[in-house]
């Protein structure tokens, strides 16, 4: 009689059961992680968080950035309702899936690396150069004026293409990335400072 | 006397021999879209309109993935018969499916590259593409792969039902149900991010480092039988355990991609620690191989194949075991999250664990279509081969390690002092290390294409004119008592 590790039928049957239990595990694990990542259930928040001023700071108990909503900053001058927040919401994600951001950049750090991260973007320092680059007074306004033309705005040699982006199109991304903004990441970009002091 | 001719080989054969020569042609397409993709870093106005980098590295990446599935593909087929000991169940149904895949993959390819992109709505991802990285193929054509998933899955099920139901079948029919069914988790649209990178990954990692490295096992379990004669009960055996460490690791593994994308924090533990097991069965891969070769003293039918699977093991352990151990614990990840580190393991990864199996699986089968000839020592034009995996290798971790280096500027200047914002990212992409790094990965990337040049010569040419039958083997029984 061989031992039992080098017998074939004690490997097979540690195959099954070890590849069925890690399964399961999986699925229940992946039952709680949904719950808590639905909008709105805490991780990832609602939609209609884009009426409201979003923050990224450090969190002295979490020791890491994590972002903070407070007080009414509404989004091109209109508070939405939960579902027509979630409405342009889901207009900006498709756009963004239409159009292959995610094949240039990053968003939650996936995707490709050509070009800036855009987990954060809504709170991008250099936003504040830029509305006077584009000629707006508002943030969304500045976002939704690059993205319909990118390259008449480029800071860089490596210049983001023309997408067809429509008016109606770029606001719809510019909720997305607000909303995004506010995601928990567990700290996810580190030392991200939204108040960097520009050059 | 030996050019091809498929007269020697049976009608599965045949069509193995189809999905590898779609398989190469496609493989020739990513090398050159990839130095497009590389070339566009380091002279941004290249084609930035016309197509734009987007589009390079979709076609890059895609061609890729399709690539290894077509070789997978046309390793089960060649290995079916043999493996079961019956004609194949369903021959016309699998050429079907060969061409109607290869019909969609074309379209599909035209599209991307002459279409782009569309308007913002439920259409677009329908027709053009889905935008999300690997699985960009619009919503058609992937229902046009699973059904064509489901003939090839017919074939293999109901050949293994009527002959032969060995262990290596077992494993390899379980494995491919998990595989094509993972493929659903990336077929619907969800507005919430979140869910949506959290699904996306069940088909990424859950392929890479679950189905896709299980599948390779029972390809390697059979071409070690095949090539070197190892007695089936050693190879049945570690192909176990190999999936008891596989998926015990990997399944949980999953995790390590959970840590940033608005998930509950227990994943930073769970991820970190499962993943950090993954390297083990990868070592335990290498052990077993080096150990079936020592033990028949190299001696083996196919030269060329064999030292792909060599590649192979050795690649396996150090571009996805090596290369993403580096950057899988949380600590670590949280400054290397997407940057070119994660290129550079990816493409040591892919390389080492997945090119480096189908490759001598078609060395395998084009021995066998000119007339099962000697390709052993001696034979007419090895240095073809050797170079082109010399050269391959060479390029390969070459371009890995200018990524590494560009990938640790990222990660120190972009990451950690800059905090990953628009100007911190350019800050570092203009760094003359960075930059320098690009430009090397150019020249590395060179020789990878000459490697590949190399290696499509090699398959046209290799045993063409070869008179010498194949060494035949010691039988498998008399090798086990030999040692
Ligand atoms: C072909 C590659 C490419 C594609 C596709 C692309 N971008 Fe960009 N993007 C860039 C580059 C390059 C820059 C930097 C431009 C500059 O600084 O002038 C940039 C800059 C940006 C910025 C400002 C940077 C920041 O950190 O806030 C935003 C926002 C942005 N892109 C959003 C998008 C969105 C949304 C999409 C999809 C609708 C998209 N991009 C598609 C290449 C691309
Ligand atoms: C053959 C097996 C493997 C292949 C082909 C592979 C390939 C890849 C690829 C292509 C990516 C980038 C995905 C993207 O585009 O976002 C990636 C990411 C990653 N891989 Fe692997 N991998 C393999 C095995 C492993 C193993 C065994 C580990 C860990 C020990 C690992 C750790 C990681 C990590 C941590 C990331 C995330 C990087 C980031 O945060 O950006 N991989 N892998
Ligand atoms: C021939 C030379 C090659 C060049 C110049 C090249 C270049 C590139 C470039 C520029 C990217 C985009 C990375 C980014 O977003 O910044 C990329 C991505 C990728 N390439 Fe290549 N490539 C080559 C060969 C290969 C080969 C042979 C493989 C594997 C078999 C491969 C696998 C990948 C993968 C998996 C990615 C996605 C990586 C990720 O998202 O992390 N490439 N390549
Ligand atoms: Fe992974």
């Amino acid at each position: 009689m061989q031992p039992l590790w080098q017998r074939e039928d004690f490997w097979r049957k540690a195959a099954i059961f070890v590849t069925a239990g890690m399964a399961v595990v999986l699925i229940l694990l992946t039952f709680d992680s949904m719950a808590k990542s639905s909008a709105g259930k805490g991780l990832v928040p609602a939609f209609a968080v884009i009426n409201q001023q979003i923050d990224y700071r450090f969190d002295d108990a979490r020791n890491m950035r994590v972002p903070v909503v407070e007080g009414e900053q509404l989004l091109f001058g209109k508070r939405l309702t939960e579902a027509e927040a979630e409405a342009l919401v889901s207009h900006g994600k498709k756009t963004v899936q239409a159009k292959n951001c995610m094949d240039c950049h990053t968003l939650l750090g996936n995707g490709a690396y050509f070009a800036p991260d855009l987990t954060k973007a809504w709170l991008d320092p250099q936003w504040e150069g830029m509305e006077t680059l584009t000629e707006t007074d508002t943030r969304e306004a500045a976002m939704a004026a690059f993205l319909e033309h990118p390259s008449h705005y480029a800071t860089q040699d490596r210049v983001m293409p023309e997408l067809k982006i429509t008016p109606s199109e770029a606001r719809a991304v510019v909720a997305f990335l607000k909303w995004m903004s506010a995601i928990d990441t567990n700290g996810f970009p580190a030392n991200f400072d939204p108040h960097a002091e520009e050059d | 006397m030996a050019a091809f001719d498929s007269s020697r080989l049976n009608g599965w054969q045949q069509l193995a021999i189809k999905y590898f020569f779609v398989a190469i042609v496609l493989f020739g397409a990513q090398v050159l879209f990839g130095m497009l993709a590389g070339l566009q870093y380091v002279k941004p106005d290249l084609l930035q309109q016309a197509v734009p980098f987007s589009i390079t590295r979709i076609v890059h990446i895609n061609a890729m993935v399709v690539w290894l599935l077509y070789g997978f593909l046309g390793s089960v087929y060649w290995l079916l018969e043999d493996e079961s000991g019956v004609p194949v169940v369903g021959l016309k149904l699998g050429n079907l499916a060969f061409y109607l895949l290869t019909a969609a993959v074309v379209v599909v390819v035209v599209v991307y590259l002459f279409i782009q992109i569309g308007p913002g709505n439920d259409l677009t991802r329908w027709l053009i593409t889905e935008g999300r990285e690997y699985i960009e193929a619009p919503r058609w054509a992937d229902i046009g792969i699973v059904v064509c998933a489901l003939i090839f899955y017919y074939n293999v099920a109901a050949t293994f039902m009527k002959g032969r139901f060995s262990g290596i079948s077992g494993v390899l029919t379980l494995d491919l149900i998990a595989l094509a069914g993972l493929y659903l988790a990336g077929m619907f649209y969800q507005v919430n991010i979140s869910h949506d990178q959290y699904w996306w990954w069940w088909v990424i990692h859950l392929w890479v480092e679950a189905t896709w490295e299980v599948l390779v096992g029972c390809i390697l379990a059979w071409g070690l039988m095949t090539i070197l004669g190892t007695r089936r009960e050693i190879v049945t055996t570690w192909l176990y355990v190999e999936v008891v460490l596989m998926l015990g690791s990997g399944i949980l593994g999953l995790g390590h991609h959970y840590f940033w994308i608005g998930m509950p924090d227990y994943w930073l533990k769970i991820g970190g620690f499962f993943s950090a097991l993954e390297p083990i069965p990868l070592v335990a891969m290498v052990v077993h191989s080096v150990y079936d070769s020592g033990e028949h003293r190299l001696r083996n039918i196919n030269h060329p194949a064999f030292a792909w699977f060599i590649a192979h093991t050795m690649g396996n352990f150090f571009g996805a075991g090596v290369w993403g151990f580096m950057q899988t614990l949380p600590q670590i990840n949280l400054y290397t999250h997407g940057t070119q580190w994660t290129a550079s393991h990816g493409h040591v990864a892919f390389w080492g664990a997945y090119v480096t199996i189908v490759v001598p699986m078609v060395y395998l089968a084009l021995q066998k279509g000119r007339g099962n000839v000697w390709m052993g020592s001696g034979l007419v034009g090895a240095w073809r081969w050797k170079w082109a995996l010399t050269l391959q290798a060479l390029g390969t971790v070459g371009m890995a390690m200018c990524l590494l280096i560009a990938g640790y500027v990222q990660s120190f200047t972009e990451r950690a002092v800059g905090g990953s914002t628009w100007e911190a990212y350019f800050h570092a992409q203009t760094q003359p290390w960075f930059t320098q790094a690009m430009h090397w990965r150019m020249v590395f990337g060179v020789i990878f294409s000459l490697g590949f040049l190399l290696l499509a010569w090699d398959l046209v040419a290799i045993g063409v004119g070869e008179r010498r039958p194949a060494e035949a083997l010691p039988p498998r029984e008399e090798a086990a008592a030999a040692a």
